[in-house]
């Protein structure tokens, strides 16, 4: 990157509640947040899945005609991206004085309306809603922000794990580099179903799904968040998830200095935390791992991760945050965001 | 920027010859959807291709494990490796896709609905339905290293594929890129778009046609590798053709249904013209995204319009949708691909089957298969969501 990029606004929708501030409280409270039980009948049996949703209480998903119909992952990510966008921008906007790209990153998708349209297409395909079919497309969520936002700069839809949300922030700069866009939001949204909250149990009767979104505002600016390193994710391919971790690691290259936090991807389920751990296993200094409060949101994940990094150098705590995301099966990934000007330390 | 190596499956063929040749004579390659059950569903045909249970090459354990269109596109992707005389080596990936592994996603949820289903089948199941899992297992067998993207953006995917990995090159931080896109017939897909009422019922397309009456859905994958000039020459590669411009947008007009005037088109048309530093007429052919329904083509002809000005009706179009269908989230990548067909043949691909063309159409609507001088084709993509994106290919050394 030959322009200094900085993370200038965050927004989140997580189990915690609606809005950054509340993730941020419940991440330093470490509180145990209350779980729902998803229920459905398979044969005789019922089957039961404990999950973390985001609460009804104290939404604040923008209203907005097209997004009526919409399911909670495109609800969760306007909230996230009106946060992170903050009102002056979004004026400036839907003014058509600010040319802002969306990049947003998924695993999962609009699993709620797949699984009913799905349903009622194996039912009677005649009687199959139309009203459906298009928010179950990857980039319908994406979509809509586009269109709330009035913005017709690059819209790009990534799929991958949860280090997906590192690549597209990578996009993001590629974009506000060549002069394509004045600024991106960098969003992450996914919503809680029994078949992909079923699904993750498959992995691991550990984990414990989870749903939500998270945005990050990225522009050529300075600020307290200073994008300071993301390099190249090491990919699977011809790395297990062990090297490739390393391999991350070693690519971020920062020593533990005890003012740089790290903020992990552990989620506590040790099977699928080793590569992560051990890469990461010297690291003395403060670290913070979202997701063992926040749950397993998949897709979301790293962008939780991202947005609390850079809350931590806003509030001057910390001079240097690491992000590290060994994603399920694509890549590892990681960046280093820098306090600017650098937070006194005592 | 060049493209050095193309391959591509559709129902058309299993590879860039076979593809020409059934584009060079004006061949429509639609046939009943065996794959699903359609019985209850408006249509029952589609551009399905005749794929075989084994692929030559691909080890058994890892087809076993590869879904329908994943299949295709490692297909497209090995023949743009070879033909760019290459066996893998570093260099990134960028794919799009739609569907992405949906036929087993349906898999997932019929089992699912099983009492007896085993979690160690279902774990399979989730973890192959997962597309970046699937292109990682791809770029492996291709032996292909290097980061990799999966970009959704409905039925754009494809080109913004390329054009990212054109941009990749451009900006030098890769010697050369592997892209491309694909997707495979399924049947919630299938069911989506007759439910919006966007299939032909007659099954053929008919795009530009006055009386046209929808799309028919198609699968299939295009891939190629795109490098900069320097690498390519520095290890003798054969130009296919050079990638002078690239544009991408989005109409914030409706979930489903362009601008009528085609105004983010026309944003995108404009831009990679503005990109490689030419003017429209200078253009010889344009592969429209022409889907056949009735918003999308006067969309696309009022763009065309007002892009080209008064130069409109020497600009030559066809659609190649009329041929084998719409393939989604690969008919961007398959596209691009018949563009190049296209400039190395000297010859214009056709829009099939139109009786009476729109008044739209105030370009030269081709309609039958025909010679011509090809130098510059600048293909359009419009997804589901806005995703708009224009890509233009010149042969090498154009001024």
């Amino acid at each position: 990157m030959s322009r200094d990029l900085a993370i200038t606004g965050t927004g989140a929708v997580s189990p915690a509640g609606w809005g950054v501030a509340a993730m941020m409280r419940a991440l330093e409270s470490a509180e145990t947040l209350p779980l729902s039980l998803l229920e459905r009948a398979c044969g005789d049996a019922m089957v039961t899945t404990p999950v973390l949703r985001v609460p009804a209480q104290g939404a604040t998903a923008p209203k907005f005609a097209r997004m009526r119909r919409s399911s909670p992952i495109t609800k969760f990510a306007a909230a996230a991206a009106m946060e992170a966008l903050g009102e002056t921008r979004f004026a400036e906007s839907t003014a058509g004085r600010l040319r802002v790209g969306v990049v947003f990153t998924l695993t999962n998708g609009c699993v709620n309306y797949s699984n009913r349209f799905f349903s009622e297409v194996l039912s009677d395909p005649a009687l199959a809603s139309p009203i459906l079919f298009p928010e179950t497309v990857f980039n319908a969520p994406s979509s809509h922000l586009s269109a709330l936002i009035g913005s017709s700069a690059p819209n790009d839809t990534l799929v991958g794990d949860a280090s997906a949300f590192l690549s597209g922030i990578d996009l993001a700069a590629e974009w506000i580099e060549r002069g394509d866009v004045d600024g991106c939001l960098v969003v992450a949204s996914e919503e809680i179903d029994w078949l992909s909250a079923e699904g993750l149990r498959h992995y691991s009767k550990s984990y414990l799904p989870s749903e939500g979104a998270a945005a990050i505002y990225l522009e050529a600016a300075g600020g307290p968040a200073m994008l300071e390193h993301l390099p190249d994710p090491v990919s699977y391919q011809f790395h297990g998830r062990l090297e490739a971790a390393r391999l991350m690691r070693a690519n971020l290259a920062v020593a533990d200095d005890g003012a740089t936090l790290l903020v992990d991807g552990l989620s506590g389920v040790r099977r699928f935390d080793a590569p992560e751990a051990a890469a990461w296993s010297d690291w003395s200094g403060p670290r913070r791992s979202p997701k063992r409060v926040l749950g397993e949101s998949m897709g979301a994940a790293a962008a939780f991760q991202v947005v609390a990094a850079a809350e931590s150098l806003v509030s001057g705590a910390f001079r240097q945050a690491i992000v590290s995301s060994v994603g399920s099966n694509q890549q590892a990934a990681g960046l280093v965001l820098r306090r600017d000007p650098p937070a006194q330390m005592p | 920027m060049v493209v050095t190596g193309a391959g591509i499956v559709s129902p058309m063929g299993m590879d860039f010859a076979e593809n020409a040749a059934g584009f060079r004579a004006g061949r429509s390659a639609f046939s009943p959807v065996t794959l699903f059950d359609v019985s209850r569903q408006r249509v029952g045909t589609a551009g399905q291709v005749d794929l075989a249970e084994t692929c030559a090459g691909l080890p058994h354990r890892a087809a076993s494990r590869m879904d329908r269109g994943t299949r295709l596109a490692w297909l497209a992707a090995r023949e743009a490796l070879s033909a760019a005389g290459l066996s893998g080596g570093a260099m990134p990936m960028v794919v799009g896709t739609s569907a992405a592994a949906m036929p087993i996603g349906e898999d997932y949820y019929r089992a699912a609905h099983l009492p007896q289903t085993t979690s160690r089948s279902q774990l399979r199941r989730v973890e192959t339905y997962q597309a970046q899992r699937q292109i990682t297992d791809m770029a492996r067998l291709l032996g292909v290293d290097g980061r990799i993207r999966v970009v959704s953006n409905a039925c754009a995917s494809g080109a913004n594929a390329i054009g990212q990995a054109f941009h990749l090159v451009r900006m030098g931080r890769a010697e050369r890129v592997l892209a491309g896109g694909y997707d495979a017939l399924c049947q919630l897909v299938f069911a989506g778009f007759d439910t919006l009422q966007a299939l032909s019922p007659s099954g053929i397309p008919r795009p530009f046609d006055a009386a046209r009456d929808g799309l028919a859905l198609g699968e299939g994958a295009g891939f190629m590798v795109v490098e900069s000039a320097a690498s390519a020459k520095s290890r003798g590669a054969r130009v296919i053709a050079e990638i002078t411009g690239y544009g991408a947008a989005t109409d914030i007009h409706h979930l489903t249904q362009p601008h009528p005037e085609g105004d983010a088109a026309l944003v995108t048309m404009s831009a990679a013209c503005a990109m490689a530093g030419i003017a429209p007429e200078q253009i010889d052919y344009i592969n429209s995204h022409g889907t056949g329904t009735p918003l999308n083509d006067v969309a696309e002809g009022n763009a065309i319009r007002r892009w080209a000005g008064d130069r409109v009706s020497s600009i030559k179009v066809s659609s190649t949708k009329s041929a084998i269908g719409h393939l989604l989230g690969g008919a961007g990548a398959v596209e691009s691909v018949i563009c190049l067909m296209a400039m190395e043949g000297q010859w214009l691909p056709a829009s099939l089957h139109v009786r009476e063309p729109d008044p739209v159409c105030a370009f030269d609507l081709i309609r039958e298969p025909r010679e011509a001088r090809v130098a510059r084709a600048l293909t359009n993509s419009f997804g589901f969501g806005g995703a708009n994106a224009t890509l233009i290919f010149a042969k090498e050394g154009l001024p």
